[in-house]
């Protein structure tokens, strides 16, 4: 099958490739630009394992074709770091308040959480389950993944740490 | 699990779309969310020659009053269906089932049309559209029609969609000032079909039941209409006894098949159940 040419921003970077029409966008992510921290879970759009940002919504990899994604701005969990290596306060948030234990859901649970926070930058905890409730996690029991959530929502809006641990 | 191939088409407009569909009556789909076709295309349930994408069509997306309705293009996501503000003051009973729709990630991507037009008796609007007496705007080669969604649902995956016939928008009746409504949807988890759901709007008037529409999720290989249970309720005062003699009514026209949610008469029983929290639901918020 021949192969279509797309050009896109992922991580703030212009990507121009070749793909055939089937490839699905987690396939084209982890596999042509070795981004492979969007994790392949379910494969059937359940678990949220390999969630990302695309134009300003999340979305899950494995139920969209990379070829619907021409001209659109995706960010993946190593998009969110800084330059320097600083955490983004939701990487820090799942570090301190230990929101994974095998950490395979993480980067689908942060992108999905990124996004939540842009839409509604202070959730309460019911928020913070509904907004989730697309991400499954088999370690947790959820507990500190709605901490760490927490954790990143209290520091991005600039108070102490010690209140967000309560 | 890889696809088989394809080629892919984006159209920019409508009739451009209907061009394409027309061409492949038998061998296209169209795309719209894709979170249906996508997963039975990996599944290799779906194999389309050709995949003609709805993603880049802008007069197929949005919301707009048209008189005494609402007109809401196919391709409008469920997430946009929940945040517009003034559909949720019209017809809050919209935005109340799209929330029950399987989880964020797939309402950013999930589109009412593709929901109603998929035929899937899992899916939650098409009960809801009855309910509502939606109108359905279709395009194909041979022009434009309009398909009422009580008269659209035919099986399982069969509706009144031609080959090459396209779902261009969904016309909603305005429903009246203080009218009540509720979808109450039994499911095992967030993400699943329901196991039952029911979708009611009624009005009061004097402190009786004036008017009432009971649509059913899941319950049948089509939505179903429940008819005779709505009529029974007309002219009653709202209360268990009137609730539970529609409920009876609706059970009786389900033919549910037993699967992971259940064997067939709980999931007849959940439907009464559900139809009689949504009767109890819409009541409570109508205004006397």
């Amino acid at each position: 099958m021949a192969k279509t040419a797309i050009a896109l921003t992922v991580n703030g970077e212009a990507v121009e490739a070749l793909v055939e029409p089937r490839t699905l966008l987690v396939h084209f992510l982890r596999e042509q630009l070795n981004l492979t921290g969007t994790h392949i879970g379910c494969d059937t759009s359940h678990c949220g394992a390999c969630t990302v940002d695309l134009d300003g919504r999340s979305v899950k990899s494995c139920t969209l074709f990379a070829i619907q994604a021409e001209g659109a701005e995706i960010r993946t969990i190593e998009g969110m770091a800084g330059a320097d290596g600083t955490l983004h306060p939701l990487q820090e948030g799942f570090r301190e308040m230990h929101g994974l234990q095998c950490g395979f859901c993480t980067p689908g649970m942060i992108m999905r959480a990124y996004r939540l926070l842009q839409e509604n930058p202070r959730p309460t905890e019911d928020e913070i389950r509904t907004g989730m409730a697309g991400n499954l996690c088999r370690c947790t029991g959820y507990q500190n993944i709605v901490r760490a959530i927490q954790f990143a929502a209290a520091k991005i809006a600039g108070e102490s740490l010690q209140e967000a641990a309560e | 699990m890889i696809p088989g191939p394809f080629a892919y088409h984006r159209p920019r407009s409508l009739a451009e779309a209907v061009a394409l569909c027309a061409a492949h009556p038998d061998d296209g789909r169209p795309l719209a969310g894709g979170h249906s076709l996508v997963p039975m295309m990996k599944l290799r349930l779906a194999a389309p020659d050709h995949l003609i994408d709805l993603g880049a069509i802008a007069e197929l997306k949005g919301v707009r009053r048209e008189g005494a309705a609402w007109v809401i293009g196919a391709t409008t996501t469920q997430a946009a269906l929940i945040a517009d503000p003034n559909l949720a003051q019209a017809i809050p009973i919209l935005r109340e089932t799209a929330l029950q729709i399987a989880d964020p990630q797939v309402r950013s991507c999930g589109t009412i049309g593709g929901n109603v037009a998929n035929g899937d008796p899992g899916n939650d609007l098409p009960a809801l559209m009855m309910c509502l007496d939606a109108v359905f705007r279709l395009a194909g080669a041979n022009g434009t029609r309009e398909v009422k969604a009580r008269e659209f649902y035919q099986g399982a995956y069969v509706t009144a969609l031609g080959p090459g016939e396209l779902l261009t928008a969904i016309t909603i009746p305005h429903p009246p000032a203080g009218h009540g409504y509720a979808y109450e949807k039994l499911k095992r988890k967030i993400g699943d079909y329901a196991t039952a759901a029911a979708a009611v709007m009624l009005t009061l008037a004097g402190g009786r039941i004036a008017t009432c529409a009971i649509g059913l999720t899941n319950v049948a290989p089509t939505p179903l209409l429940a008819v005779e249970a709505a009529a029974a309720l007309i002219g009653q005062p709202p209360g268990d006894a009137a609730f539970a003699e529609a409920a009876r009514r609706a059970e009786a026209i389900t033919e549910p098949t037993p699967d992971g949610r259940g064997p067939a008469d709980y999931r007849t029983r959940m439907a009464g159940v559900m139809v009689r929290r949504a009767l109890a639901r819409a009541a409570a918020r109508a205004s006397a």
